[in-house]
This record gives structure tokens, C-alpha cells and sequence, in this order.
């Protein structure tokens, strides 16, 4: 069971809405706080959950990236060879692992779209994965609203989509725009820039301030979102990491020797690129966030915002039916109706326009 | 479809070649809670005077208001007050739910049933927040009892019947946590044969009671150690005393001193761990996964849902509910048109019948008057036949006085004619 967490609604207040109720000075030690340590012990006996996706064009290091970041060999990379072909339509692979540490037991799933952005029209390339999030949600939906429901209901739903932005120096490109613009509504974002270590510190640091400059002038939304910051403490935090934003990473899964010391690294003519090096690039920012520090508050708020938008998107929409003898049934979600993000009313649009063919 | 290639089988278990760092998964999900705060909701069901306040001051150290009940309540009434608590960086918002009144009725028969209603109506309001649409379950204020203290008086022998009554009513609602209050009253040796009747008791007639969680490893044995003094033979007292060079929680006979919190002398210490120090959140966990879940489904079914109908989506749940809502509100709202057009028409008729009322009235009071008048006139004019008769008489009687007195004297004069006529030589008479 999950504790209380934050109002589903963009910009919650930070006091909980319950009445004031008289504070009372206990004497004495009752034992109040070992109810830490019963929810710890219950939650490692549960377990843990998450899911991350990954977006980016071929070549971007994805696969390798998601290795880095978890230790293991979650993909088995190999070195694109002559005879793999690009995919042909985006395709999505999800694969499972169930990971442990110091008796922490996570279930991971990673979800790859290779294909994404490699066409020569791109366009609503984004649509598949909008989908794919969207089924989660409904999945999950459908789970939660049983009479006879499962005690702990199996999450799917995308926690966090990286997006992994070519370095091309300059900044956003029309694709990278358009699609964090739409999935920075439906699920927590994270942006980096991929194989940072074709960019110097400083055409990183121009690189980085154009491509804020890009999201703010569009009004996305990246993780951490703003209004969600509950207290001083999230605020001076957040900021930090905001500032900061889009990573630049290098992925790496090979070790090498530096300096006596086994290191996570690339290696090259001119030098060894550290992995968690910060000096060489921004990954150990990116796994703390995504890991050690944020990764129950990115679940959070894929419970309590982004699922929750999507079930009054699809509780709204079922008012919009007509009216049956006793029942009403809701039409499945049809694909039009998953891939865009608030598109009940694009959809009705839709319908309406091929209402009017005939 | 979807491009979607799901491998899920794939479901191994992967080595790590290095630190990862979600081992502060349990820390960051802790942290969260810190921030937010816990509800712990208790429910006391006892008789008047059994020392469920004193119980309650003495477990929390220390004291809530409250005025101490009288016996002459009418019926059995649940009061509840919410109180903040904080310890280190916890914060708890404890809510206490005493019955006022049980157990002081001639007739008891129905005692059980304000606390049922109490408990469903908790189900019910977090059931009505989960079902809204735009909810917020995350700021939501717990309400739902997530355990029940049944006081059982120390009488030595067994359970009343009044308990295992409402105990049965409560057992599939709530965790019950059987207690025996006022220990102090009870000797030891005859404590001991009072716990084995009460437990089967319970078991005899099928009382489930809450189960001290005992697959956890880390929890197992101390639950299962604690189990076996089911139940807790319990002192409260918030009154301290000097035992050797400390102060104690306790109670001062002049044959002795009854220390609360010394396990020799009764259960407290264990009550107190098993609550709180231990069990708080399996307490919590158990109201919101079976409790709830199984009001949740009952209510649903009650309603009309099913889980596999074949025409319909499942999905009709939320929508039916509110249509159901809805259909219930509409046929309110026409009964209550109803009911004021009903009384709408009740009016218009009774002032119809006013009017014909007073229209009678009218014409009463026109007639009468007419009759009146009719009857004035008739009298009028009686009366002016009557004058002018009366006026008539008066002429006649004028005329006829006028007359003789007339014709006196004109009788006088021809007497006095006749007198001299007669002695006239004139007369002849011939």
C-alpha cells in the first residue's frame, strides 16, 4: 500500500488539505517512529518497480547508455554490424529484469525504440510510443476499476522516457521538439545529450543553454517539473538539477585501466573518456537522479499526475456516449485515441470530418 | 496494432558489475512518507467506565481531552477526535473513536449497529473519493479504523453475549485486538483459565481476530511469542509513582502498587509494542487490502456490477455508479416536484373552497339583507297605513267632534228657535 503522496493537479498546494487538528505533547517515548521501519521492511519484502523507455535516433548509444546505468548487460550490445538493417517503422522492445542490491530487489523494464527518427518522414513517428504509454495507463486502469481487484496491481506504466538528443551542437531540432512537446504532457521526460563526447565543455555549455533556451520558448516541461516541487528543500534541489539539464552523457560498458584504477570508460586514440568522471561528462548526474535520488518521486508522479490526467481523460470521454438500457458501455480505447495526449478533442474532430465524407 | 515486440520472458535475474544505487529505494520511499505524515485511526469499543481514555492517555503518554461519560446515554454513540502527534520526524495523526454509551442499555439488541455504520461510513468516503473523477486520494485524511480495541470486562469467567455479538458484527469490518481491561482486578492464577475461555470462545464461535503478521522474518517471532497472551490483560493508568529511585506509570493500593509498564504485572508493555512499535503499518495495510476491498466489492455487487459481463466493458463501473447516482438524485428530484406540485394543487383547492365559501357567505348576507329591507319596507308602510288609518281616525274623530259639537249648538239654537217659534203667533200650526 502506498502512503500519501502528492494532489494529482499540476500545481498542488504544499500544506495536505485535511482539517487542523490539536497538537498533543507526548511524555515520554511511545515508539511512533518504528513505523518507518515497519514500511521499510514491508516494502523490500514487496519489492520494486521500474520502468524507463529510451528514444532516440540509431547510433545514439542508447542501448548502451541503459547498461551503464544499470551494471548489467540489460541489452546485449553488440557492435552494429554491416548486416543489421535500420527498422523499417518504429518498433518497441520492452525487456524485464529483476535486479538486486544489498537485499533491495528491483523489477526493471526497459523500453527501446529503435526505428525512432530514422525514416526520411518522421512524421507522428511519435505516435507509437504516445501509444504504447497510453496502453500502460489503460492497463492499469482497467486493473484498478475491478470489483475483485489484485492486492498490488503489477505497474507497467512508463516512470521516465529518456530522450536522447544528437549532439549536434547547435540546438532542438524540429523532431526533438515536437515530440518532447507531446510526451512531456503524458509522462515524466528526461532529455541528455547523447555522445557528449564529440562536444567540447564549452560547445557542451552553449549547446545546453540553446537547447533550455528551445523548451522554455515551447513551453516543455521536463522532469523535474516546477509546479511539483513541495517544499524549500525540493525547490533548492530541483533547481540545481534544472540548471543543469540536458545531461551530457557518454555510455560505456567496457572497463579499462586508468591510473591503477579500473574505470568505466570509452577508450580512444586521444585519451579515455571516464564514464563517471564528472570532469569528462555528466552520466554519474544522470544516474543519480534517474536511481539514487528521484526514481520513487519520478513514480510518484507518473501515479499521481500522469495517471491521473489519463483517467479523467477516459472517465470524461465516457460521458460523451450515448446512453444505453441500464449499462453504458465504453467503447475501447481505440489507437486514435491513445497516441495524442488530451485528444478527446482532436479525436471527436476526427471523427466528425470523416462523418462528413458521407 | 502496435509495433509493440514485448520479450518479456526474459524475466532473469541479471548480476550487477557494479554499485547501482536504487538500494535507497526503501529510503526514498521513507523519506516521502516522512513529508507527508501517517493517519492511524483507533476504535475503542468498551462499556462506560471500563478505562478505554485512561488506556488510550496512557499508551500515547499523554493526555487527550475529554469529559468522562455518563451512563445514561440512550443509545450507543461513536465520538471521534483527531489529535497530531509527532515523534522525531514522524508525524502521526491519530484519531481515536470512543462508544459512548455501550454496554449501559436495558436493551442491548442494537447496540452493535452504530459502530458497523461507523466503520462503513469510513469505507464509504474513501470508496466515494476513489470513485470520483477528479480525485485526490494522496491528500485524503484517512478515516478508515484500521484497528479496534474490544474491551472485555474483567469478570474472570467469560465473554457476554453482548460481546461476541458484536465482536462477530465487527470481525470481517476491522482488525479486532481482544483486551481484558482492569486487569488488576483479576487474580493471576484466574487470569490465565479467563484468557483460555475468552480465546475459545472466540475460535468456538468463529470470531476472527487480527493475526499478528508472522511471514516476515524480522517480525515473525516477536508476533508470534506476543499471540500466545491473547488477549492483553491490560492496566492503564496515567498517575506515576515512586518505584525505587524512578517515577512509574502505576496504580497505588494499600496492599500494593500495580506497575503499568512492568510485564509481571500485567500486558501493557505488549499491547503497546504489538500496536504501535511493531504492527502499526500491517494494521494499516490490512484495512486498506482486505477491509476495504471487501466492503469496495460487496458495495459494487450490491449495486449491480459484475466483473465479466460479456457486453459490456468492465470499464462501466465508474460510469454506472455515477448513472446510478445520477438516476437515484433525478428520482429524488421528482418526487420532491411531485410532492410540491401536490401541495401546489392542495392549496389551489382549499382556497376554491374558501372562495365558495365566502361567495356563500355573500349571497347569505345579500339575501338577508334584501329580507331585511323587504321586511323594513313592509313595516314602513304598515306603518304609514297605519298613520294615515291612525291620521283617518283623527280627521273622523275631529270631524265627528266638530259635528256635535255643531250640531249642539245648533240644536241649542233651533231649541231656542223652536222656543221662539213656538211662542210666536206666527207659528201655525196647521
Amino acid at each position: 500500500m502506498d502512503p500519501m503522496r502528492r494532489s494529482p493537479s499540476p500545481c498542488p498546494s504544499s500544506r495536505p488539505s485535511s482539517p487542523r487538528t490539536p497538537p498533543c505533547e507526548m511524555f515520554g517515548q511511545v515508539g511512533i517512529e518504528a513505523v518507518l521501519d515497519q514500511l521499510k521492511i514491508k516494502a523490500m519484502k514487496m519489492g520494486f518497480e521500474f520502468n524507463i523507455m529510451v528514444v532516440g535516433q540509431s547510433g545514439l548509444g542508447k542501448s548502451t547508455m541503459v547498461n551503464t546505468l544499470f551494471r548489467s548487460k540489460v541489452w546485449k550490445t553488440s557492435l552494429p554490424s554491416l548486416g543489421t538493417p535500420i527498422p523499417q517503422t518504429l518498433q518497441l522492445h520492452s525487456l524485464t529484469h529483476i535486479i538486486e542490491e544489498k537485499g533491495v530487489k528491483l523489477k526493471l523494464t526497459v523500453t527501446d525504440t529503435p526505428g525512432f527518427g530514422d525514416q526520411i518522414n518522421n512524421d507522428k513517428c511519435w505516435d507509437p510510443i504516445l501509444a504504447y504509454i497510453n496502453e500502460q495507463y489503460e492497463q492499469y486502469l482497467q486493473e484498478e476499476i475491478l470489483i475483485t481487484r489484485q492486492r498490488h496491481i503489477p505497474d507497467t506504466r512508463v516512470h521516465c522516457c529518456v530522450y536522447f538528443v544528437p549532439p549536434t551542437g547547435h540546438c532542438l531540432r524540429p523532431l526533438d521538439i515536437e515530440f518532447l512537446q507531446r510526451l512531456c504532457r503524458t509522462v515524466n521526460v528526461v532529455p541528455v545529450i547523447a555522445r557528449a563526447d564529440s562536444l567540447t565543455i564549452e560547445e557542451r555549455e552553449a549547446f545546453r543553454h540553446r537547447i533550455q533556451q528551445n523548451m522554455r520558448a515551447h513551453c516543455i516541461d521536463v522532469y523535474p517539473q516546477k509546479c511539483f516541487d513541495e517544499d524549500v528543500n525540493d525547490k533548492i534541489l530541483n533547481s540545481k538539477i534544472r540548471d543543469r539539464i540536458p545531461f551530457a552523457v557518454v555510455g560505456a560498458d567496457r572497463e579499462h585501466l586508468v591510473n591503477g584504477r579500473c574505470v568505466l570508460g570509452r577508450k580512444t586514440k586521444w585519451g579515455i573518456i571516464e564514464v563517471e568522471n564528472m570532469a569528462h561528462c555528466e552520466f554519474p548526474l544522470l544516474r543519480d537522479l534517474l536511481i539514487r535520488s528521484h526514481l520513487q518521486d519520478l513514480k510518484d508522479i507518473t501515479h499521481n499526475v500522469h495517471y491521473e490526467n489519463y483517467r479523467v481523460m477516459r472517465l470524461n470521454e465516457s460521458h460523451v456516449l450515448p446512453r444505453g438500457p441500464g449499462w453504458v458501455n465504453l467503447a475501447p480505447a481505440s489507437p486514435g485515441q491513445l497516441t495524442t495526449p488530451g485528444s478527446m478533442k482532436t479525436c471527436r474532430q476526427a471523427q466528425d470530418d470523416s462523418d462528413d465524407e458521407f | 496494432g502496435f509495433p509493440l515486440n514485448l520479450q518479456s520472458e526474459e524475466l532473469r535475474n541479471l548480476s550487477l558489475s557494479g554499485h547501482v544505487g536504487f538500494d535507497s529505494l526503501p529510503d526514498q520511499l521513507v523519506n516521502k512518507s516522512t513529508s507527508q505524515g501517517f493517519c492511524f485511526n483507533i476504535l475503542c469499543v468498551g462499556e462506560t467506565g471500563i478505562g478505554k481514555s485512561t488506556l488510550m492517555d496512557t499508551l500515547f503518554n499523554t493526555k487527550f481531552e475529554s469529559d468522562p461519560a455518563t451512563h445514561n446515554e440512550p443509545g450507543v454513540r461513536l465520538k471521534a477526535r483527531s489529535y497530531e502527534l509527532q515523534e522525531s520526524n514522524v508525524r502521526l495523526k491519530l484519531t481515536i473513536v470512543d462508544t459512548v454509551g455501550f454496554g449501559d442499555q436495558i436493551n442491548k439488541d442494537d447496540s452493535y449497529k452504530p459502530i458497523v455504520e461507523y466503520i462503513d461510513a469510513q469505507f464509504e468516503a474513501y470508496l466515494q473519493e476513489e470513485l470520483k473523477i477528479k480525485r485526490s486520494l494522496f491528500n485524503y485524511h484517512d478515516t478508515r479504523v484500521h484497528a479496534c480495541l474490544y474491551f472485555i470486562a474483567p469478570t474472570g469467567h467469560s465473554l457476554k453475549s453482548l460481546d461476541l455479538v458484536t465482536m462477530k458484527k465487527l470481525d470481517s469490518k476491522v482488525n479486532i485486538i481482544p483486551i481484558i481491561a482492569k486487569a488488576d482486578t483479576i487474580a493471576k492464577n484466574e487470569l490465565h483459565k479467563f484468557k483460555s475461555k475468552i480465546m475459545s470462545e472466540l475460535v468456538s464461535n468463529g470470531v476472527q481476530i487480527y493475526q499478528f503478521p508472522t511471514d516476515e522474518e524480522t517480525v515473525a517471532e516477536i508476533n508470534a511469542t506476543m499471540s500466545v497472551h491473547l488477549p492483553f490483560a491490560v492496566v492503564g493508568s496515567t498517575e506515576e509513582v515512586k518505584i525505587g529511585n524512578k517515577m512509574a506509570k502505576a496504580r497505588q493500593y494499600p496492599w500494593g502498587v500495580v506497575q503499568v509498564e512492568n510485564e509481571n504485572h500485567c500486558d501493557f508493555v505488549k499491547l503497546r509494542e504489538m500496536l504501535i512499535r511493531v504492527n502499526m503499518e500491517d494494521l494499516r495495510e490490512q484495512t486498506h487490502t482486505r477491509h476495504y476491498e471487501l466492503y469496495r466489492r460487496c458495495k459494487l455487487e450490491e449495486m449491480g456490477f459484475k466483473d465479466t459481463d460479456p457486453d459490456s466493458k468492465p470499464f462501466s463501473l465508474q460510469e454506472t455508479y455515477e448513472a446510478k447516482r445520477n438516476e437515484f438524485l433525478g428520482e429524488l428530484q421528482k418526487k420532491e416536484e411531485e410532492m410540491r406540485q401536490m401541495f401546489v394543487m392542495r392549496v389551489k383547492e382549499k382556497e376554491a373552497e374558501l372562495k365558495e365559501a365566502e361567495k356563500e357567505l355573500h349571497e347569505k348576507f345579500d339575501l338577508l339583507k334584501r329580507t331585511h329591507q323587504e321586511e323594513k319596507k313592509k313595516v314602513e308602510d304598515k306603518k304609514k297605513e297605519l298613520e294615515e288609518e291612525v291620521n283617518n281616525f283623527q280627521k273622523k274623530k275631529a270631524a265627528a267632534q266638530l259635528l256635535q259639537s255643531q250640531a249642539q249648538q245648533s240644536g241649542a239654537q233651533q231649541t231656542k228657535k223652536d222656543k221662539d217659534k213656538k211662542n210666536s203667533p206666527w207659528l201655525c200650526t196647521e
